[in-house]
C-alpha cells in the first residue's frame, strides 16, 4: 500500500511538473503574440508581423507538448486516483468538463486557423483567431485553478452518507475566495515565463549580433511585459494568495515560512535557513525581525501561529519541501523584479541594447521563471498535504483500490521514458527555430 | 436527467468516433497505401487543420463522463488501467509525429515520423474497437473469487490478456478473440472512412486507387460484420432484448446497413462527399446499435454476484446534473459555431495548404 501511494504520487507529480512547463509559456506567449499582431495592425510595420509569426512557431510546438502531456492528467484522476474521482467527481468533474467544453474546443478550432489560415483569413481575422486562442488558453487556466481552489478550500458542497461530495451551490465554485488570487497570481507567473523567454531570445540575437532588428523588438517587449508581470506577481496577487493561506490554512503558512514556534511580540521573516526537522528549528538562519507580522497583518507585533500550535497529524507531510518551494519561489520573484526594474530603467534611458552585462543576465534567466513557477505550484500542492480535499479527505483515501503497485510503477517508468524523449525532441526543435530566427520568414518570400 | 446526460455522452462519443475516426483512418491509409511523397502529403494535409480539434471530442467526452457519471469514470478508468495508459502513450506519439514531421526536412526524419504516425493510428483503431468489445462483453465486477466479492462491487481490474483468450473465462483480459475481432472491424471501418475523407479533401493521384481499395476492404468488412454479429449473440445472448421491446431501435442497424450498402457503390458516385457520408452512416448506425442493445447498462457484470453498472446507479447527484445543463447548452452552441467557422475557412480541397506552412 505504501509503495502504491508512493508510485502514484510520483507519477502525478512527475507528469504534472513536466506538463506545466508548457502551458505556463503558452498562456503568457499567446498574449504577447496577440500584442505583436496588434502592433502590426496599428503600425503596419512588417517586422511585428514576422515577430508574431516567429513566436507562433514556438507557441505551436509548446502548445502541442502541452496538449499531449495534458491528456494524461485528466486520465490519471480516474486511473490512479479512482476513489478520489468517485467521491468528488460530482464537483470537480463540473469544472474539468467545463474546461473541455469551453476552452479546449475554442483553442483547438482557432489554433488551426491561426496557424494555417493567415492567407485565407486576412490580417484582421487572423488577429481575431489569435485572440480566441489567447482567450481559450486563459479560460483553461481559470477552470483548472477553479478545480485546484476547490481542493484547497472546498465550497458549495455537502457530503452524503456514502461519503460522496455533491454540489449544492454552483456559483460558489467561482466565488471561491481562494480562486481569484490564485488565478491572477498564476497568470502573472505565466507572463513572467514568457516575458523572460522573449527577452532572453532577444538578448541572444543582440549579443550574437545577428537579426538585431528583432533582438531589439524582443528585448523591449519582454522587458515591458516582464516588469509589469513581475511586480503583479508579488503585489497584489502574491500578497492576496499568501493572506488566503494565513486565513484558511494557518498550519501550512507556518511551515512555508519556517515558523516552528509562535513568537511573542511579532514574527521575523526568514530569508535563508534550512529546516532541521529533528530539533524543530532552522539552521543558519538569516531573518529580519517583525517583518512577517507586518506583511501579514500590517502590525509589527502581530502574533503568527507556529507549527507547535497545531496537532502533528495535520502538519504538512513534507515540511522542508514546502519551506524550500516557497522560499525559492519568493526569492526568485524578488530577483525578477530587480532585474526587470533595472532593465526598464535602462530601456527608458535608451541604454539597454548596449548594456551587454545585463543582456547576458537576461539571456541566462530563461530557466528561472520555470523553476519559480514549479516551486510555486509545489508550495500550493505540498501545502495542502496530507489532504486531497483540505480538512475533508486524506490523500491515502483517494487512491485506486484495484491497481497494484507493480502496474503503477510500470506506467511511471513508461511516462519517464516517453517524457525524456519528448523533452529532448522539443529542445532540439526549439533551438532549431531560434537559430533560424524570424528572418527566415522574410527569406521565404 | 441522467438519461439526458447519457444521450449527450453517447452523441459526443459518436461524433468523436466519426471525426477522429477519419484521421485514424488517414493514418492507416498513409501507412499502407500512400506511395509517393505527394501522396503522403495529400494524406497529412487532409487532416492537418482538423485532427487537433477532433481529438478534443475525446477529452471533452472524458470530462462529461467524469462529471455526469463519476463512479463509472472511477471504476472504468482504474479497471482498464493498462490499456488506457497504452492508449495515452499512443495518442501522444501520434500527435507529436504529426507535429514534428514537418519541422525538419530530412528523408530519414520524415520516414520515422510517417511510420510512427501510421502505426500509432492503426494500433489506436484496434484498441478502440477492442475497448468497445470489452464494454459489450462485460467484466468481472467486484473481482469475484469462489463466489465471494473481493472488492467494492463496482471496482475491477483487467490485465491485457489471459492465456486462453476466451471472452467467457472467469478472469478475462482486455484482449480475447471477441474483442480482437471487434478491433479488426474497427481497423477496417476506419481505414475505409479515412480513405473517403482523403478522397473528399484532396485531388491526389491516390484518390482513384483508394476507390478500388475501398471496394476490396468493403468485402472484408461485410464478412467481418456478419461474423461478429454471429459471435456477438454467443458472447452476449441478451443483446436483442431491447430491440424486441422497442421496435424503433431497428433504425440503427438499418442505417448501418444503408451505409455499408452505399460503400459498395463507391465507384459510381459523382460527388466525392458521398463515400464519406456513407461511411459516417455506417459508423453512426453500428455505434448506435451497440449502445441501443446495452441501454441502460453502461458496463455489464459477468458474475452473478455484483450488479452491472447502469445509467441510474452511476449518475452524479441531481442538482449538479441540472446546473450542468445550463453551461453545457451555452458551450454546445459555441462549439457548433466554431466548427461551422472552421469548416467554412478550410472548405473544399486542401491541396494548396502546405503541411509545413507554420
Amino acid at each position: 500500500m505504501e509503495d502504491m501511494i508512493l508510485y502514484n504520487r510520483l507519477q502525478f507529480a512527475f507528469t504534472i511538473t513536466f506538463h506545466y512547463l508548457f502551458p505556463q509559456l503558452t498562456m503568457g506567449l499567446s498574449l504577447m503574440i496577440v500584442y505583436f499582431k496588434w502592433k502590426f495592425l496599428r503600425t503596419r510595420l512588417e517586422d511585428y508581423n514576422h515577430a508574431a509569426k516567429f513566436w507562433m512557431k514556438i507557441f505551436a510546438l509548446n502548445f502541442t507538448m502541452g496538449v499531449v502531456t495534458g491528456i494524461p492528467m485528466e486520465f490519471q484522476f480516474g486511473t490512479n486516483w479512482a476513489k478520489f474521482s468517485e467521491l468528488t467527481g460530482g464537483i470537480i468533474g463540473q469544472t474539468l468538463a467545463m474546461e473541455g467544453m469551453f476552452s479546449f474546443f475554442l483553442e483547438s478550432s482557432f489554433l488551426g486557423m491561426f496557424l494555417f489560415g493567415e492567407k485565407l483569413l486576412g490580417h484582421r481575422l487572423h488577429f481575431l483567431a489569435g485572440l480566441m486562442v489567447f482567450l481559450g488558453s486563459w479560460a483553461s487556466g481559470f477552470l483548472i485553478i477553479a478545480t485546484h481552489s476547490w481542493m484547497q478550500y472546498p465550497v458549495g458542497y455537502e457530503i452524503l452518507e456514502n461519503g460522496k461530495f455533491v454540489l449544492n451551490n454552483f456559483t460558489a465554485l467561482f466565488n471561491n475566495p481562494w480562486l481569484w488570487p490564485s488565478y491572477l497570481h498564476n497568470q502573472a507567473g505565466s507572463l513572467i515565463t514568457s516575458s523572460f523567454f522573449v527577452a532572453a531570445i532577444g538578448a541572444f540575437y543582440l549579443l550574437s549580433d545577428k537579426q538585431s532588428r528583432f533582438g531589439k523588438i524582443f528585448v523591449k517587449t519582454g522587458v515591458i511585459f516582464g516588469v509589469i508581470s513581475s511586480i503583479l506577481v508579488a503585489f497584489p496577487t502574491g500578497d492576496m494568495a499568501a493572506k488566503n493561506v494565513v486565513k484558511y490554512q494557518p498550519v501550512t503558512f507556518a511551515a512555508m515560512e519556517g515558523i516552528f514556534k509562535t513568537e511573542k511580540g511579532g514574527s521575523e521573516i526568514v530569508l535563508i535557513g534550512q529546516p532541521d526537522m529533528k530539533n524543530k528549528k532552522l539552521d543558519n538562519k538569516i531573518a529580519v525581525p517583525n517583518v512577517l507580522s507586518f506583511l501579514t497583518y500590517q502590525r509589527w507585533d502581530a502574533e503568527i501561529k507556529g507549527l507547535n500550535e497545531f496537532d502533528e497529524s495535520i502538519h504538512p507531510t513534507n515540511i522542508p519541501g514546502l519551506y524550500y518551494g516557497y522560499h525559492i519561489m519568493a526569492g526568485l520573484g524578488t530577483i525578477f523584479i530587480a532585474i526587470m526594474v533595472l532593465a526598464t530603467f535602462l530601456l527608458w534611458k535608451n541604454k539597454l541594447y548596449q548594456t551587454k552585462w545585463l543582456l547576458w543576465i537576461l539571456m541566462f534567466m530563461i530557466p528561472f521563471p520555470y523553476i519559480a513557477n514549479t516551486a510555486g505550484w509545489y508550495t500550493a500542492e505540498l501545502g495542502r498535504q496530507p489532504w486531497l480535499v483540505y480538512n475533508l479527505m486524506r490523500m491515502v483515501d483517494g487512491v485506486s483500490p484495484t491497481v497494484s503497485s507493480g502496474n503503477a510503477l510500470f506506467t511511471l517508468l513508461g511516462f519517464i521514458g516517453l517524457y525524456i524523449l519528448l523533452g529532448l525532441l522539443f529542445l532540439m526543435l526549439v533551438l532549431k527555430i531560434i537559430r533560424k530566427g524570424p528572418e527566415a520568414q522574410i527569406n521565404l518570400k | 436527467m441522467e438519461i439526458f446526460w447519457f444521450i449527450v455522452l453517447m452523441v459526443m462519443l459518436g461524433i468523436y468516433v466519426i471525426l477522429d475516426g477519419y484521421d485514424f483512418g488517414a493514418g492507416i491509409v498513409h501507412l499502407f497505401f500512400a506511395k509517393t511523397e505527394e501522396e503522403r502529403k495529400a494524406v497529412t494535409n487532409s487532416i492537418g487543420p482538423f485532427w487537433d480539434a477532433n481529438e478534443v471530442w475525446l477529452i471533452a467526452s472524458g470530462g462529461v463522463l467524469f462529471f455526469a457519471f463519476p463512479t463509472l469514470y472511477a471504476s472504468a478508468f482504474s479497471g482498464f488501467y493498462l490499456p488506457l495508459m497504452l492508449v495515452l502513450w499512443l495518442l501522444i506519439f501520434r500527435a507529436i509525429s504529426l507535429e514534428l514531421r514537418g519541422q525538419v526536412h530530412n528523408r530519414m526524419w520524415e520516414m520515422m515520423w510517417d511510420k510512427a504516425f501510421g502505426i500509432a493510428s492503426l494500433l489506436l483503431a484496434l484498441f478502440f474497437g477492442a475497448a468497445l468489445g470489452n464494454v459489450v462483453r462485460g467484466v468481472n465486477l467486484g473481482m469475484v473469487e469462489n463466489g465471494i466479492s473481493t472488492q467494492e462491487p463496482h471496482y475491477f481490474f483487467l490485465a491485457l490478456w489471459n492465456p486462453t483468450f476466451d471472452p467467457l473465462a472467469e478472469h478475462q483480459g482486455v484482449i480475447d478473440w471477441f474483442t480482437l475481432l471487434l478491433g479488426l472491424v474497427a481497423v477496417v471501418t476506419l481505414t475505409i472512412h479515412g480513405a473517403n475523407w482523403i478522397i473528399l479533401k484532396t485531388a491526389s493521384t491516390l484518390n482513384q486507387r483508394l476507390k478500388g481499395f475501398i471496394f476490396k476492404l468493403n468485402c472484408i468488412l461485410l464478412f467481418l460484420v456478419i461474423l461478429s454479429a454471429y459471435v456477438w449473440h454467443y458472447v452476449k445472448p441478451i443483446s436483442l432484448h431491447n430491440f424486441e421491446s422497442n421496435n424503433w431501435l431497428w433504425a440503427f442497424p438499418f442505417i448501418a446497413a444503408v451505409g455499408l450498402f452505399g460503400l459498395f457503390r463507391i465507384k459510381k458516385f459523382k460527388k466525392d462527399i458521398s463515400g464519406f457520408i456513407f461511411s459516417s452512416l455506417f459508423i453512426f448506425g453500428s455505434f448506435g446499435s451497440t449502445v441501443a442493445s446495452m441501454f441502460p447498462i453502461l458496463l455489464p457484470s459477468t458474475n452473478n454476484i455484483n450488479p452491472s453498472l447502469t445509467v441510474q446507479n452511476m449518475a452524479a447527484h441531481e442538482y449538479g446534473l441540472s446546473v450542468g445543463l445550463g453551461w453545457f447548452a451555452v458551450a454546445a452552441v459555441l462549439v457548433i459555431i466554431y466548427f461551422i467557422i472552421q469548416f467554412k475557412v478550410f472548405k473544399g480541397k486542401l491541396d494548396d495548404v502546405g503541411y509545413g506552412d507554420h
